[in-house]
């Protein structure tokens, strides 16, 4: 796979110097996606070093993948073509904040923890509290295209990134959007990098509206039910109330049992205002015994003065009792973290779980997710694996697969789940993403012309808008430079 | 035009959906801004396979399309500016779903805003995006324009509003985009299709987010005796971090003639008024409204008001909304312009807008969106007059020029259009306008679709000829 042009490392070196150029092998390792090893690691320390890499392999005809904290490489088909690593993580500076604007811009490879650490001082925070939080780069975060529990109340970074600055294909340095919250100058295009997997950029900065971070003196809420119908009954009812909780999700007896029995490697991280200063840098605390292991949880937060906490209670336990919640119970600023640590961190905690842990997101309506639960947890019972998820209240759900080893007989098998679970998605007019696999079992369910089959990163055949994702590829990376096969894996 | 195309598009429509003589034709050659364009023919789609049949004709005598909802825009976004065909959503008016459960509706691009509100409303919910123009203009145009309106400052704007869309590609292609959920593999598509100004696609069937109407509103009228004092307290609002569901600020001598009009009981002798809203449950609208009352104390209000009911505070609502229409009594026409800052740079920019103002000649009104840094300006001008007409175009760059050099941006939520293509290159570099031509020609290689919009005509897109007949600017009317 490693296609090394013998203009590679003088070039690399000329353009960054060579200190900023990794040719060791251990090294180049560390930034294998799906266990393609590039051949160099460019590591640039500014946009226009960006711009050049880009237009040498444009030239060269070499595959760029860019990475930040390399935390969410894995998401994604295997690449076809991949010669140069980009580390991004020395663009990393904050740009521009005016907290009178709740503005930021900031470079691709800012850590979200660095950054909300900047915005706590003004009381601000930027609602992305993402899996692997304490390493994550934002331009991972919006690269992969990986939600918060937040989106909730806060919307997904489509609701929040106001501006992006990019490296297109051809290597020229481009912008959209801008600095303003309230922008139609131009084409969208930082909408189209979010969840792009490096596919049609570079990205080199972003730009943000932030938010006020709700007051310290917030409350979480869990109720437990014997069934998935119970929890789905109270989140209708939260849904089609006058409250606005930050969260509510709806966690699995599989997920519960994780939660309670696991302590994610991760920190806890701040997201109160207030709460900042004495940010708690240990582990997350074991969970209370308010979590019920075996059974549905509902799991919400909410935030505001003591007369709107006041009133979350009441409506939340009139709504528990209405829908038949077997226990309830509030969480203080004390026990909180537990819960929310572990609900931002569900990928990372699910991925620890088995040595071949296969994570799907489906996107599916509300309405449907009573008998889609019901079809997810046939097919995995059927297969005989252990299965956890989370749904959010808008309809995105976090499915995985925890088979107890990895091995050809298991792949297969997953195989033929992974297929039934796309099937039974699409039925309920939902669609799928495999987010985390093996590369064995992404190389499994691609077809034998080598394209992945329906839905399984992009429906090719299912949906009709992949040939319009072409010709925007193709326009923003005309010599197919980015990722190549890692995402639109019907595109050689 | 050709005679022969004329006849083909009343086979396929029907002639009661073609019009084509000069009288009928005058009526589309204008939208709600200073510009103007004639088509040469107008038809009315009943469907979606109408317009691909539309789009597919036009292809076949290589004559562009542009499509037009209620024609309310503001940037001559929906103007023939090389003539062609223009297609009128207007039948196509249908809301086609209320999926209440899931808080969603799928309508036509005729749907008038209002209307689907209206429909959503014994629900207890609604559309969120409120333009000025929401009894009349249509879903559709929000959808091109990427259109706001006050209550977006918490809300968002269209495009945070809508997660898929059907569309009829030039060559009469039909294609979805995004999905139900809204949460669609892949490239976001919607997103960028979404205020495109109908330069990528025809828009033919949208799916919108409707939102669950808040339990408690509580509306405040804040009245300053100094404009600076009420452009600090909309700073103060925002560093403070209250986010009102809307902030909206008239000048005191748009809100005198406001209030000659509509009594909507704004003080005669202020220099300008707030009109902030908040929304959510009634403890937080308690809390938040005091909260901003004692901003607005700190900044030297001589009053905050707050609306005692429903009416009262529909009443201010329609004095801000129907301001623009009140100017009209004042001078034969208006150009209202639409330019956006950093919100912290508010106190400058009016009072730089006030400067240009004297510079040249004109009393320049303010009635915008403060809370989100999104100016409307509004200058009056005679269009009899050449020479003031040109004069107003001046001084309106002048301001979008300001704009962009504190920050900000040409366009908050009217749109480029013809309106300012030839500003672009104050914010884009060739490199941008390179991959937005590239973008561009993916979808509409030809610049079949609305030719002359968004770029500049020295940096348009495929072969762009704009006819001096039509690409004159609106004259008398």
């Amino acid at each position: 796979m490693i296609k090394a042009s013998t203009n590679l490392a003088p070039a690399l070196e000329a353009i960054l110097g060579a200190s900023h150029v990794l040719y060791d092998p251990a090294a180049r390792a560390t930034y294998a996606v799906d266990e393609i090893i590039p051949s160099a690691v460019a590591i640039p320390a500014s946009a226009e070093q960006v711009a050049e890499i880009v237009r040498f392999a444009a030239l060269e005809k070499l595959a760029l993948i860019p990475c930040g904290a390399r935390t969410k490489l894995r998401i994604g088909m295997p690449p076809s073509r991949y010669d140069i690593a980009l580390d991004m993580t020395a663009l990393n500076q904050i740009v521009h904040y005016d907290p009178g604007d709740l503005t930021l811009s900031a470079g691709t490879g800012t850590p979200i923890a660095k950054l909300n650490a900047t915005l706590f001082e003004h009381h601000q925070f930027l609602p992305l509290l993402v899996p692997w939080y304490s390493h994550s780069t934002i331009g991972g975060t919006i690269a992969s295209g990986i939600d918060s529990p937040l989106r909730q109340f806060y919307g997904t970074a489509r609701d929040f990134l106001i501006g992006a600055e990019f490296v297109t294909g051809s290597g020229a340095l481009t912008k959209s959007g801008g600095r303003v919250v309230k922008n139609v100058t131009g084409y969208d295009f930082h909408k189209l990098l979010i969840g792009s997997l490096g596919t049609l950029a570079v990205i080199t900065r972003l730009n943000f509206r932030t938010f006020p971070a709700p007051l310290a003196g917030s409350r979480g809420f869990v109720a437990s039910f014997p069934t998935a119908e119970g929890a789905l009954a109270l989140r209708g009812a939260i849904a089609q109330s006058p409250l606005t909780p930050l969260t509510f999700d709806v966690v699995s007896p599989g997920l519960a049992q994780i939660f309670s029995e696991k302590t994610p490697a991760a920190t806890e991280a701040a997201v109160f205002s207030g709460e900042a200063r004495n940010a708690n840098h240990s582990t997350l605390a074991p969970i209370g015994d308010w979590f019920h292991p075996h059974e549905w949880q509902l799991c919400a937060a909410f935030a505001g003065t003591r007369e709107v906490l006041d009133r979350y209670r009441r409506d939340f336990t009139r709504f528990a009792g209405e829908s038949r919640a077997t226990s309830t119970a509030f969480l203080d600023d004390t026990t909180r973290p537990s819960m929310w640590g572990r609900l931002r961190e569900t990928l990372s905690v699910l991925l620890e779980s088995s040595p071949a842990t296969i994570i799907f997101k489906l996107s599916a309506l509300p309405s449907h997710h009573v008998a889609l639960f019901a079809k997810l947890q046939e097919i995995a019972n059927h297969a005989s694996l252990a299965h956890a998820f989370v749904a959010r209240a808008g309809g995105t759900i976090y499915f995985a697969l925890l088979p107890p080893s990895a091995n050809a007989e298991a792949t297969t098998h997953l195989a033929q789940a992974a297929t039934q679970i796309l099937n039974s998605v699409s039925a309920a007019g939902g669609d799928t993403t495999l987010l985390f696999a093996s590369p064995a079992l992404k190389r499994a369910l691609c077809a034998s012309d080598g394209h992945a089959g329906p839905g399984i990163n992009i429906g090719c055949s299912s949906r009709s808008d992949p040939p319009l994702m072409h010709r925007l590829k193709s326009a923003f990376d005309p010599e197919n430079i980015f990722a190549p096969g890692r995402f639109l894996s019907c595109l050689p | 035009m050709n005679s022969g195309l004329v006849r083909e598009f009343e086979k396929l429509l029907g002639p009661s959906s073609v019009l084509y003589r000069p009288e009928d034709l005058l009526l589309y050659e204008y939208d709600g801004s200073v510009e103007k364009g004639r088509p040469d023919l107008v038809v009315f789609p009943d469907s979606t396979d109408d317009v691909s049949r539309i789009a597919k004709l036009a292809a076949k005598y290589n004559v562009p399309i542009v499509g037009r909802g209620a024609g309310t825009g503001l940037s001559g976004g929906a103007l023939a500016r090389t003539g062609g065909v223009m297609l009128v959503f207007a039948r196509m008016n249908r809301i086609l779903e209320l999926d209440i459960e899931n808080q969603r509706a799928i309508v036509q691009p005729g749907v008038v805003n209002y209307e689907l509100t209206r429909a959503a409303e014994p629900h207890g919910l609604y559309f969120a995006p409120d333009p000025s123009s929401w009894k009349s203009c249509t879903i559709g145009g929000n959808v091109a324009e990427n259109a706001g309106g006050p209550h977006t400052l918490a809300y968002g704007v269209t495009t945070n509003h809508v997660t898929a869309l059907e569309l009829v590609l030039p060559g009469g292609e039909i294609v979805r985009v995004g999905s139900r959920h809204g949460d669609t593999p892949g490239y976001d598509l919607t997103g960028l299709f979404v205020g495109s100004e109908g330069t990528l696609a025809l828009v033919t069937e949208i799916t919108v987010k409707l939102s669950r109407k808040p339990e408690a509103v509580k509306t405040l009228l804040a009245i300053f005796d100094s404009v600076d004092d009420a452009a600090d307290t909309v700073v103060d609002i925002t560093a403070r971090a209250i986010t009102p569901a809307a902030c909206e600020m008239l000048d005191g001598w748009t809100l005198r003639a406001v209030e000659d009009y509509i009594h909507a009981g704004f003080p005669m002798d202020s220099a300008a008024v707030l009109l902030i809203e908040v929304e959510s449950l009634t403890e937080t609208v308690a809390t938040q409204a005091t909260a901003i009352t004692e901003v607005c104390n700190a900044h030297h209000a001589r009053e905050v008001r707050v609306a005692r009911d429903n009416a009262e505070r529909d009443l201010l609502w329609k004095g801000r909304k129907n301001a623009f229409g009140a100017l009209g009594r004042l001078a034969p026409s208006n150009y209202v312009l639409d330019g956006v800052i950093p919100r912290s740079k508010l106190p400058q920019a009016l009072r730089r807008i006030r400067q240009i103002g004297d510079q040249y000649g004109f009393q320049i009104g303010n009635i915008f969106h403060a809370g989100d840094g999104n100016l409307h300006p509004i200058v009056l001008y005679d269009p009899r007059d050449a020479a003031q007409f040109q004069r107003a175009l001046k001084a309106s760059a002048e301001i979008i020029r300001y704009c962009v050099e504190v920050g900000g941006a040409l366009t908050g939520e009217h749109g480029v259009g013809m309106e300012k293509s030839e500003l672009m290159p104050l914010l884009f570099s060739d490199a941008d306008f390179d991959l937005m031509r590239r973008v561009h020609d993916a979808f509409n290689p030809d610049a079949s679709l609305n030719p002359g919009k968004i770029f500049p005509l020295s940096k348009g897109c495929g072969e762009i000829r704009v006819r001096p007949q039509t690409s004159s600017r609106r004259s008398a009317a």
